[in-house]
């Protein structure tokens, strides 16, 4: 057994009074060893994050603060440190990678300059070494040309490449502990598995303990030796991967367990197509960056695409980011303009309708969207939420409100959530208030887009439940967009993969899954976080 | 180089802009009622009617609207923008030799603003809710609803008439005949008063832009991302928020060009600062249209110039702008 690094014993992170709970973090122990990964795993608001940051003294004081207990790191407990003594160990024994990064990078500044700084604040190498370092560092993390990588500012890297950064900057110093909060949940899943696999390699390489936070049990399965598991701030299990994953004890890691979409096809009576309901024919759209003089460069988010979505079925659209998955979704309600092409609703053409022309179709097709905090106007109340959209295509408001309670009674809501405002709901909540939304105009074709991402795992499953639920009942046609495919495989009946705005498979989901026939769909089935143990197998530790 | 192809990109977008300028301010002034030949002819005593239209023939003020604008416009494109018949000397002449104790007026106030709203809203931001806090908050808001021209008088009366610090006005002291370093701090004795009157209301701005920007900094990841480098304080306030939390504010100046050309028409009559200002108000009050039209245009120009600066300097300042 390799050294202990990092040692938390009694944990505990007070939270200010008027929070949901007295403490972020209530007597929390964990041990991290040197060249091991530990996940901690929790849903939002379990305190992992905070937990993350406790052990860097990053809490966000003095309102949040460690209240008790001991962070024993290296022997050193990092709790009682000054500020200046635990600044010395920031970035040079401890590196952190954060979930966002674009928004984790200095915008104004060079790659290169940002990751120098490390240099310049624990070392007191010269410039030239600095510089050489620094090189050395991007290529260790894989980037393409890192001499020029250096040199750019982070808008022009990619997610990923900004990511490979970050790991770079944080490893600058080969820390013996490295701290990485949700570093891939704002990633694409090919751009995810890189960069899991990046820091599996350098971690190992290294001998760096990891403390790894996540939502993700896929990811778990895919980089954890142990995991933990917090619920509402309280440590309810750990162990090794495989015994969690396996042979779950608490029945907190159950539910979870049992909640994460897996990579199976769920047996479902297959479809019988009906007439087609929406359709897309030979849609193109390009976003031009519009110059007076020059011309701009455009990007094709849609080239020529055509697809139909039948009566009563689900129709997945799948794809990373920039794909044009949403974009199609929205062209498809003509919430967005198109440049060529036809948008057919029912058999009639719909795309150069004008917007009084088009409102008795709106009625039609509804959208769910992604943010279920954004999508929601906060100063109505959530009966008026629901019920605007009938009052405008004419139901008298009575009867409006009668039915905007009934239909929170069919998602799974308390009537007399209808006198309340969105913010007295939790995310989960909000998407039912949003689908009874859509519901509302009794539409024939259901738009959701990334209905789930923003929800915990035991959210998501509900909510995915709730639509497949209410599309049976109602007999409505779904068009689902979404970035993950083990959701698609779930709730689709067919499925779209696209890719640079054009459909490159469709096909049934059965089939798609069975045999992906596009190298791209089969790139995106690898890339699943987790994808052996998602299909059901258990996991062995490889030997050593 | 493609940021210098972009700068002159954005030159040439400002021709359209000061010729549509050209044309407002022509047919603006002459929706006004009453001329410069009626106000001539009052002042004389003896304002018959044969008189006035004698005063309108000679100064062409009689013949029809379009041939008027013509010959104003294409005058104009000579840097020719007029007569005026009251200070009888041309317009381009009267503005340019104004024009230089403007602009040194407009730099200073500018300067003293930015940089002190800046320092300012810094401070407020990083002692935020202790008692430096509130007495910057409770300053600014004060400057802020205090019209120039009181604090203009005000300045006089404390710091020129009881203190005897400053002159009272004017743009230097000529009976001294002053050269070289001499002439220079003998003008900015003259200048501290009015570039303070006219620069603290824009100061009070710039520091509640300045400390909302930094706060609002102060939540973003990059900024625990320098945090967990092992990054002192003091560094990532200078070295990190400040640059990003000062772009709004240079946006806010930028934009605000105009209303400081117009403030300063105020602030240099209260203390007879000779520049465009005064020029200004002396036209208004007399009816000179040819040099109002004249002025207007000037400042106009000025306003798109400053414009630019700004446009370039934040280029400067913020790469993710396209260049």
């Amino acid at each position: 057994m390799s050294g202990i690094v990092l040692d938390i014993q009694d944990l505990t992170i007070g939270l200010p009074a008027g929070a949901d709970r007295s403490s972020a973090v209530q007597a929390m122990n964990l041990t991290l060893r040197a060249g091991e990964v530990t996940c901690l795993i929790g849903e939002s608001g379990s305190g992992k994050s905070l937990a993350a940051r406790a052990v860097l003294g990053l809490l966000p004081g003095p309102r949040v603060s460690v209240t008790s207990g001991r962070v024993l790191f290296e022997g050193q407990d990092l709790v009682s440190l000054s500020p200046r003594e635990m600044a010395k160990i920031r970035g040079a024994r401890i590196g952190m990678i954060f979930q966002e990064p674009m928004t984790a990078l200095n915008p104004l500044h060079r790659i290169g300059r940002q990751i120098e700084e490390v240099f310049r604040i624990h070392t007191t190498l010269g410039a030239t070494e600095r510089r050489a370092r620094v090189v050395k560092l991007l290529a260790d993390v894989h980037l393409p040309d890192p001499e020029k990588i250096a040199r750019s500012f982070p808008h022009q890297l990619s997610g990923g490449q900004r990511q490979r950064a970050m790991i770079a900057m944080a490893l600058a110093l080969d820390p013996k502990l490295l701290i990485a909060d949700e570093p891939t949940t704002a990633l694409d899943v090919t751009t995810q598995a890189q960069i899991l696999h990046l820091i599996h390699e350098l971690q190992r390489e290294h001998g760096t303990a990891v403390l790894f936070i996540t939502h993700d049990f896929g990811v778990v399965a895919d980089i954890a030796d142990h995991v933990a598991v917090l619920q509402k701030g309280v440590l309810v299990e750990s162990g090794t991967r495989d015994a969690v994953l396996n042979t779950p004890q608490h029945p907190y890691t159950k539910t979870l367990l049992a909640a994460v979409p897996r990579l199976v096809v769920p047996d479902r009576p297959p479809a019988t197509p009906g007439l087609v309901v929406l359709e897309s024919v030979d849609v193109r759209k390009s976003y031009a960056a519009k110059g007076f003089f020059s011309r701009g460069r455009s990007t094709q988010a849609l080239d020529g695409v055509s697809v139909q979505l039948h009566r009563g079925e689900t129709l997945g659209l799948v794809g990373e980011s920039g794909s044009g998955k949403s974009t199609l979704a929205r062209a498809m309600t003509r919430l967005l303009p198109i440049d060529s092409g036809d948008v057919i609703l029912m058999g009639e053409g719909i795309t150069h309708l004008s917007t009084k022309a088009m409102r008795p179709y709106r009625r039609q097709v509804q959208m769910v969207f992604q943010d279920p905090y954004a999508s929601l106007d906060p100063r109505q109340r959530v009966v008026d939420i629901i019920s605007e959209g009938p009052i405008i295509h004419g139901t008298p408001p009575a009867e409006a409100h009668a039915r905007a309670r009934r239909l929170l009674g069919l998602v799974g809501l308390d009537p007399s959530a209808a006198d309340r405002f969105p913010h007295e709901f939790s995310g989960g909540q909000r998407q039912r208030i949003g689908i009874a939304r859509a519901l509302a105009v009794e539409p024939d074709v259901l738009v959701a887009d990334e209905p789930v991402s923003a929800l915990d795992v035991s959210v998501q499953a509900q909510v995915l439940e709730l639509l497949a639920d209410i599309k049976a009942k109602l007999g409505i046609s779904m068009l689902f967009v979404t970035h993950d495919l083990r959701v698609a495989l779930q709730i689709c009946d067919r499925i779209a993969v696209m890719r640079h705005g054009a459909i490159v498979e469709l096909g049934p989901t059965a089939e798609i899954f069975a045999a992906p026939r596009h190298p791209y769909t089969r790139a995106l089935f690898d890339a699943v976080p987790g994808a052996a143990w998602s299909q059901g197998a258990e996991i062995l530790t490889p030997a050593e | 180089m493609r940021r210098w192809r972009y700068f002159g990109y954005r030159l040439l977008l400002a021709l359209p802009v000061v010729f549509g300028i050209l044309i407002l301010n022509f047919f603006l002034i002459r929706l006004a009622p009453g001329d410069a030949a009626s106000v001539l002819a009052g002042e004389s005593g003896a304002a018959t009617p044969e008189y006035t239209e004698l005063l309108r023939a000679k100064f062409g003020l009689d013949r029809p609207l379009p041939e008027q604008f013509v010959a104003y416009i294409l005058a104009a494109l000579q840097f020719d923008l007029g007569f005026s018949f009251r200070n009888d000397a041309p317009v381009s002449e009267l503005v340019v030799a104004r024009l230089g104790p403007t602009v040194l007026l407009m730099i200073t106030a500018y300067t003293f603003a930015l940089s002190i709203g800046t320092l300012l809203g810094l401070l407020a931001a990083v002692a935020r809710n202790t008692w430096r806090d509130a007495v910057i908050s409770v300053a600014t808001l004060i400057c802020y609803a205090t019209p120039g021209f009181w604090l203009g008088l005000m300045l006089i009366v404390i710091f020129s008439l009881h203190l005897g610090w400053f002159p009272t006005s004017g743009f230097e002291n000529i009976a001294e005949g002053y050269e070289g370093w001499d002439r220079v701090l003998d003008v900015a004795r003259h200048l501290a008063m009015p570039a303070t009157a006219l620069g603290l209301f824009y100061l009070a701005l710039y520091t509640r832009v300045m400390r909302a920007s930094m706060l609002e900094q102060t939540g973003m990841d990059y900024v625990v991302t320098a945090r967990a480098k092992g990054q002192s304080e003091r560094r990532i306030m200078f070295g990190h928020m400040l640059r990003n939390a000062f772009l709004p504010v240079l946006t806010m100046a930028g934009v605000q060009a105009g209303n400081l050309i117009g403030g300063s028409v105020v602030v240099e009559t209260v203390f007879g600062w000779p520049g465009i200002g005064t020029l200004a108000f002396n036209a208004l009050q007399s009816r000179d249209l040819n040099l109002l039209l004249g002025i207007f245009f000037i400042s106009a120009c000025l306003v798109v110039i400053i414009n630019l600066i700004v446009e370039i300097l934040t280029v400067f300042l913020d790469p993710r702008i396209q260049a």
